[in-house]
Parts: C-alpha cells; structure tokens; sequence
C-alpha cells in the first residue's frame, strides 16, 4: 500500500482515538466539578490543562470549566474533540479508497453532525455530546474490526490508535494523581475508560488507587490498559516491517515500544507507585519517539529521486 | 389533491414526457402513472431522504475550495430499448472511427495524404502533442473511456454535441444515482425493467489491465488524480476504491531508468498501468509544464520505453478538438466505410473566411465554443448573450479563428424536474460511456443525464450549477416476475435452521 495513504490511516487511528479518549477525561472532569462541591474548578482546570500540554501562556486564560470545554472540546484545533474528529475525516477524505464504504461513511457522517452537536452542547451540557463522541468512535471501531482485511492498513490504524492509547491514558492517570481526590475520583476515572466493571471483576473488591493504578497500567486482558496497548501497538509495527523484528537494536521505533512493554511486564505491584509520574511522562515520550521514527522510516517511502531530465528513449 | 404534473408547462423543445398530443410518450406510461400518486409533500420528503443519503456517503464535487453535494434530480429520464440499440450502435462506431484517427494521426497520417482533413487540422491544434508521436499501445487501444456527449434536439432527433476522450468525468455518478434511486424510490423499480449499471467501474478494470505492457500478466494498474482539491476527486476515489486499485498522487510516483514505481510502505512498487485523471499538460514536466507537481517526472518517458500504459492516452486530445468534430462523420466514411449512425449538430469552421463572414453577421443566433474547452468554459450562446459579449467574442474569433467554432443553437429536450413541490421541464442532455478493451467497444447501459436546473438554461455543467438524473435504459422485454418461475429465494428449512450449532437459548432440542 502507499506510504501516503498508511500515514494517512496511522493518523485517522490517532485522531479518532484522541476525539474519544479526550471525551473521557473532560467527562470525569465535568463529573467531578458538578458533583464534588469541595473540587476547586481552578486548580482543577489547571491540572488538567497542563496535563494535556495546553502551553502556560493559553492555560492560564482558561481557568473554569467552560473556557476548557471550549479548547478541548470544541476547538477547531487538532487537540480538541471536534478537532481531532474533523482531522480524521480530513485524512480519510485523502485515503478514502483504502477505507471501506461504512468506516468513510461513519467519519463523514460524524463531521457532517459536528456542528449541530457542538451547538447543542453549548445549549444544554456536554454529556450528550461525551456519549456521542464515544459511540461514533465505538461504531467506527467496529466497523474497523469488521470490514477491514488484516493488511498493512489494519496494522497502520490500529498502530496509530494503540500509540494515542497509551499517550491519553498515561493523561488520565496523570490529570487523576493531579487532582488527588479520594476512591470517589478513582470510580469515575475506571467508568472514564468503560472499565469499572472489569475492575470488580477482576478484583472482586472495592476501588482504591494503587488497584485501579495496576488494572489501567499494566492488566493483561483489558483493552485500554497502558500494557494492552503498548503489546497491540507492538505487534501492529512488526507486522508493519517485518524487519524491524529481526533486528531491533538499530531500530529505534521497535527499540522503543518493546521497552515501555518489558517495563511494564515486569514491574511488580509493590514498585508500581514508585516514580509514577517520571513514568507516565516517560510513557508519552516513547508514544512521540515512536511516531516520529515510524513517520521518517516507514511512510515517507523511497526517498525521492533527484530531479533530471531522461533521455528519451527510443 | 393537486397532481405533480398538473399544469406542466409546454415549451418549444422537445419533452421527455409528453409528446405533441400532450400525452405521455409510451414508454413513459407507466413512470406517469407512478408520479400521479404522489403529492408534493411525498417529493420534499424524498428530496429530503436524497440530500441524507449523498450528505452521508459525502457524494460532492469540490466549487471554489468547497464540497457541494452534486444534485440528483429525484425523476429518471427513460430511454426505450429500440433507441437505446442506435445509441449504442452510433457510440461504437465513433469510438472506432476515432481510435482509427488516433493511430493514423500518431502515426502515417494517411488521413491527411488522401485529403480527409486538412493538415492543419493537426499542425494548428493545440492539443496534438508531438512527444506521443510514435507511442503504440500495446492493444491498439488509446480511448480506454469516452463520454460521447448526446442532445435531443426539438424534432426528438439524438445528436452528438461533442467527444470526449481525455479525462471523461461522470461515471461514479451514474453508480450512486442509481443507487440512492434505488434507496429513495424502492416501488418505482419494481413496474420497470431497467438494466443494471453497476458494472460500470469493473468493465473500466477489465480494459485497463488488458492494456497492461507486454509480458505483465498481473498488472499493477493505480489512477492518478490531481488529489482532495481536484473538482472531480469524489470520483477518483470512487473508481479507485471500486476497482481496488491504488489512488495516487503525482508525489506517490517517480520514474527510475524509463520505469514507474509508487512510494510504498514495503519499499518501491512497480506499476504497469496508470488510468490518469490529470490533464496532458499536468502529466509529466518533463515534456509538458516544468511547474507542475501532480504528474511524475519522467512518465512520458517510461510509456514510451513501452513500460507503462497510460490510459487514456496522451495526446487524445486531437480527436475531441471541436474543429475534428465536425469532420468525423467524414471520419467514419473514411476508416470505416460506414455511414454515420448519429448525427453532428450542425459546425461551421471558423477558419475558412467565407464561412467565417456569413456566421460573424449572425452570431446572435449560434452558439460560439472554444474548440479545446470543456465543462461549458467559454461558451457563447448568441441568442441570450448582451451585445457587449458578442463583441467581444467577435474580437477574439477573429484574432485567432482556429480556436473556434461555431453552430446551430440546439433546444435541447426538457425533463420533468423536480422544483420544490412542482414537477417543471428543464433541458438535460446525456453522456453515455463506452469502454474499449481492445477487442470490443462496451457502451455500458445508460449513462449521465446532467440537467440544466436553472429555468431555461441550456447549461448542464455541475460547475455551472447543471445536476443529474437517473438515466434508465428499459429492457425491451420484461421478463417474468422471479416468485412465479423461479425457486424461493429461501428454501423452507434453511429458514427453520437445520445448524447444530445454535447455542443454549435455542428453541430446538440440541443435537
């Protein structure tokens, strides 16, 4: 497949994976600001605006909870949710042969419907718009997981999808440690990733924080773990290039993954809060290491000829 | 309850619906019938489902930087069988004549040594392009698509307005129109028998790949597009993703040693095919504009070298030019030995004084077009243009009368179209597509109807706000409905469920 078009679908994973999960945390957020008098909106806008890299300079001007709405909710930037989800659709429009009908018609409908959702969530409260965000990226994934033959465009969408996985869920956890509040926050952050059930599940006992640390850090089995992720975002590039598993010292995107992964694997329970917030950090530089050396490597293709005039054949 | 046609307006062009009598035209019996049972508000409800359906799936051409959807009009235009047979039969005669003209021209030029056409029919037009000289298809074939452009003119007479063999658009259309009919119109299908047209996008495959250059038996065939900006990109990637090919653009590409290769994740990957949707000049800077960057450097070079095919193939524009227009009748006669089944409107060539003179006095009543426009660019038509624009067309005929021709006006033949809550008549002309494999010319069933849907005009260009109808091409003997002759569509105990494995809710004992 082209180089073009697997960037392209590398970001649409991306983009799409960032719309939902960046709804997730403004709903915890929203959440906790509505319900827990005692949060101060402030201190809580602040935490999370840092959390998310919004510069200083812009951060300090969007200080209660509406003005961050509007950034990263509405915004026509690539950051926000109506930007990611108008990016995705703007890549696909290049890509478009490569998607199967449903997934393009899913993406194109949902930019069609951005407007009017965006308006009505200003009217009446962004929670419609959360669950609209989350079911049009869980109807896309379907669509994904149904339709698409398990090619090189499968690998590049679920690589640039598993890659926005970790760099946002590393956020979650982040923006949660920022605002410190108690088991309550840690609920809402569980029901942010649709994982509360599996969490009562799996420990058939109440949340506390270093439990809901281990289960969205390192569990093996759920979906949005950090650990899921990296392995899902792993096999994807080595099917990729096929080379880089061979030979993985002299490449850095497979270097770099792999590591975050044996990090992960082999991190025992008792050291999981030790360093965590260096380790979340170092979680999202991996995601931009890995991007970036996957870009240069793998979608610029061959490098371009010079520029000659041919000879005519004859 | 006030009908959808009641006070239908009558003009002087020929209609589709209603012959002189005021009744409906035989073949449109039924389709009359059908529109008398619904009212107005049933249309704006239609209308309304249309809009969803194209809005969704992103069915648009890009104006100006923005998606517009690209109107369907919600009434088919119906063509009988017997006149479809004259259509087809007159589109493949002219393909023929025309492929015969390309190789001649490209080649010995006996064309222009036996008197047919004058030799500055060739050394005068500006889309004869020297660097294709003595490129040979593999198959002979150089119109791998046309879109032969058809008029109804006021005596019901279908004439050819125009050729088109370089970059003919439309096609992808004529699939979702049919499709969206089918979604928004379910009954109407089931009283006709309409053939298909979904195997448009296959049959265009399918002569592709046989162009393929010698010795490849599993082309690589890509279509290149000028990319998301382009007004027709809908369409590349429409084709593309029904043929499953490769979309690509110019920096996808690059020539090494008179071979192309794409830019692909494994590493360079060769291709034997290029349906391109770029213009001659775009193609290939190497020989044509050294400023473009949507063609590939060095692409020329390689169709020479007999490496890749280049559909439709550089340098077809000679065949379309407006002045060979009107010589291909006498084409027909020439290659062929055949008389022409379709008729030209009536040409003047410019470049001949006294023809010159007589149509300069009457310009008010021709039509002026540029003889290498397309998509309705710089067309002239007298008898509704302000004296201003008459002279000024005046000027420019007479500094260079080669690059125009003029003819008779034609009052195309209207359509009943859907205006709000009212059927009107709008003036349609048809593009049908004919597909050359090299062993046979395929004019697949049908074609573009574009509509003129401003009252009056006789512009049906999309980029002139001109829309589309479903265009039917009815079967000439209706075959038995399938539940009378044929087996169920399923079979009694399929249904029931005869499979083991149904899982513990199931009503059947387990086996």
């Amino acid at each position: 497949m082209l180089s073009r078009v697997a960037e392209s679908l590398f970001w649409i994973g991306r983009y799409v994976e960032r719309a939902e999960d960046t709804a997730r945390l403004l709903d915890v957020h929203f959440h906790e600001v509505l319900e827990d008098p005692t949060v101060d909106e402030g201190a809580a806008c602040a935490v999370l605006l840092t959390v998310m890299g919004v510069p200083d300079d812009v951060a300090s001007r969007h200080r209660d909870s509406q003005a961050v709405l509007e950034l990263l909710g509405y915004d026509d930037a690539p950051n926000s949710i109506a930007g990611a989800l108008v990016a995705a659709r703007q890549n696909a429009r290049g890509a478009r042969e490569a998607l199967s009908a449903e997934i393009w018609q899913c993406l194109n409908s949902t930019h069609n419907a951005l407007p009017a959702r965006v308006a009505a969530a200003r009217d009446f409260g962004p929670a419609p718009f959360f669950s609209y965000v989350r079911e049009c990226a869980a109807t896309f994934a379907g669509h994904v997981e149904a339709s698409m033959s398990r090619d090189a465009s499968y690998d590049a969408l679920v690589l640039g999808r598993s890659l926005e996985r970790v760099d946002m869920t590393a956020r979650l956890l982040a923006a949660r440690l920022g605002t410190g509040v108690g088991d309550e926050g840690w609920t809402s952050t569980l029901r942010a990733c649709s994982a509360h059930d599996a969490y009562l599940r799996t420990y058939q006992q109440g949340v506390d924080a270093r439990r809901v640390l281990e289960f969205l850090l390192v569990d093996r089995l759920f979906p949005r773990s950090v650990f899921h992720a990296l392995c899902a975002g792993e096999e994807a590039l080595v099917r990729l290039d096929p080379a880089s598993g061979r030979s993985a010292l002299d490449e850095s995107a497979r270097r770099a993954i792999g590591r975050a992964r044996t990090d992960l694997e082999f991190l025992s329970a008792a050291t999981l809060l030790d360093d965590l917030v260096e380790r979340l950090h170092g979680l999202q530089r991996t995601v931009s290491t890995v991007s970036e050396d996957v870009t240069r490597r793998l979608f610029t293709g061959s490098a371009p000829l010079h520029w000659r005039i041919e000879e005519p054949a004859t | 309850m006030g009908g959808l046609l009641d006070g239908y307006p009558r003009g002087p062009a020929y209609d589709e619906m209603f012959g002189a009598d005021g009744l409906p035209h035989p073949h449109m019996r039924a389709l009359y019938d059908a529109l008398q049972l619904l009212t107005g508000e049933d249309l704006a409800q239609r209308a309304a489902a249309r809009d969803r359906s194209f809005r969704d799936q992103g069915v648009t051409f890009s104006h100006a930087g923005e998606e517009w959807l690209f109107p369907l009009d919600l009434i088919p235009r119906l063509i009988p069988a017997a006149e479809w047979d004259v259509v087809e039969a007159g589109v493949v005669q002219r393909v023929r004549a025309l492929e015969a003209f390309l190789a001649d021209v490209y080649g010995p030029a006996e064309v222009v040594h036996d008197g047919v056409v004058p030799r500055t029919l060739l050394t005068t037009s500006a889309t004869f392009c020297r660097p294709a000289h003595g490129i040979r298809p593999r198959n002979d074939v150089r119109i791998h698509l046309a879109g032969i452009d058809l008029v109804r003119d006021e005596a019901g007479v279908l004439r050819v307005l125009e050729d088109n063999l370089r970059v003919p658009s439309g096609m992808s259309y004529v699939v979702e129109n049919r499709r969206t009919m089918a979604r928004v119109f379910p009954g109407l299908f089931l009283e006709q028998q309409v053939r298909p047209v979904a195997s448009y996008p296959g049959r265009l495959l399918d002569a592709l790949r046989r162009s393929a250059p010698d010795g490849v038996n599993e082309p690589v065939v890509v279509l290149l597009s000028p990319g998301v900006y382009n007004p027709a990109y809908f369409e590349h990637a429409f084709l593309a993703r029904k043929m499953g090919i490769e979309l690509v653009e110019g920096r996808d590409l690059f020539c090494d040693e008179h071979v192309l290769y794409m830019r692909s994740l494994g590493g360079r990957q060769r291709v034997d095919v290029v349906y391109r949707r770029v213009n001659d000049d775009f193609l290939d800077p190497v020989h044509f504009r050294p400023d473009s960057v949507v063609g590939c450097p060095g692409l020329l070079n390689a169709a020479r070298a007999g490496n890749v095919t280049i559909a439709n193939a550089v340098g077809n524009g000679v065949a379309d030019d407006k002045l060979t227009y009107s010589y291909v009748p006498a084409l027909i006669e020439y290659y062929l030995g055949e008389k022409p089944l379709l008729s030209n409107v009536t040409t003047y060539r410019l470049d001949d004084p006294d023809v010159r003179e007589e149509c300069l006095e009457r310009l008010d009543q021709l039509v002026v077009k540029p003889v290498d426009g397309s998509g309705g660019a710089g067309i002239v038509i007298g008898p509704s243009a302000s004296d201003a624009e008459l002279a000024a067309v005046r000027e420019r005929v007479l500094a260079e009368p080669r690059a125009w021709i003029a003819q008779e006006l034609v009052l195309l033949s209207t359509s009943p179209s859907q205006r709000d809550d009212r059927l009107l008549p709008r003036h349609i002309d048809l593009r049908p597509f004919a597909v050359n494999d090299g062993e046979q010319v395929h004019v697949l069933p049908g074609g573009l109807t574009r509509v003129a849907l401003r009252e009056g005009s006789l512009i049906v260009n999309s980029s002139q706000g001109g829309g589309s109808k479903d265009t039917w091409v009815l079967t000439s003997t209706p075959e038995p409905a399938s539940e009378a002759t044929g087996p169920p569509a399923f079979p009694a105990q399929a249904v029931r469920g005869t499979t083991p494995d149904r899982g513990p809710h199931d009503d059947q004992p387990q086996q």
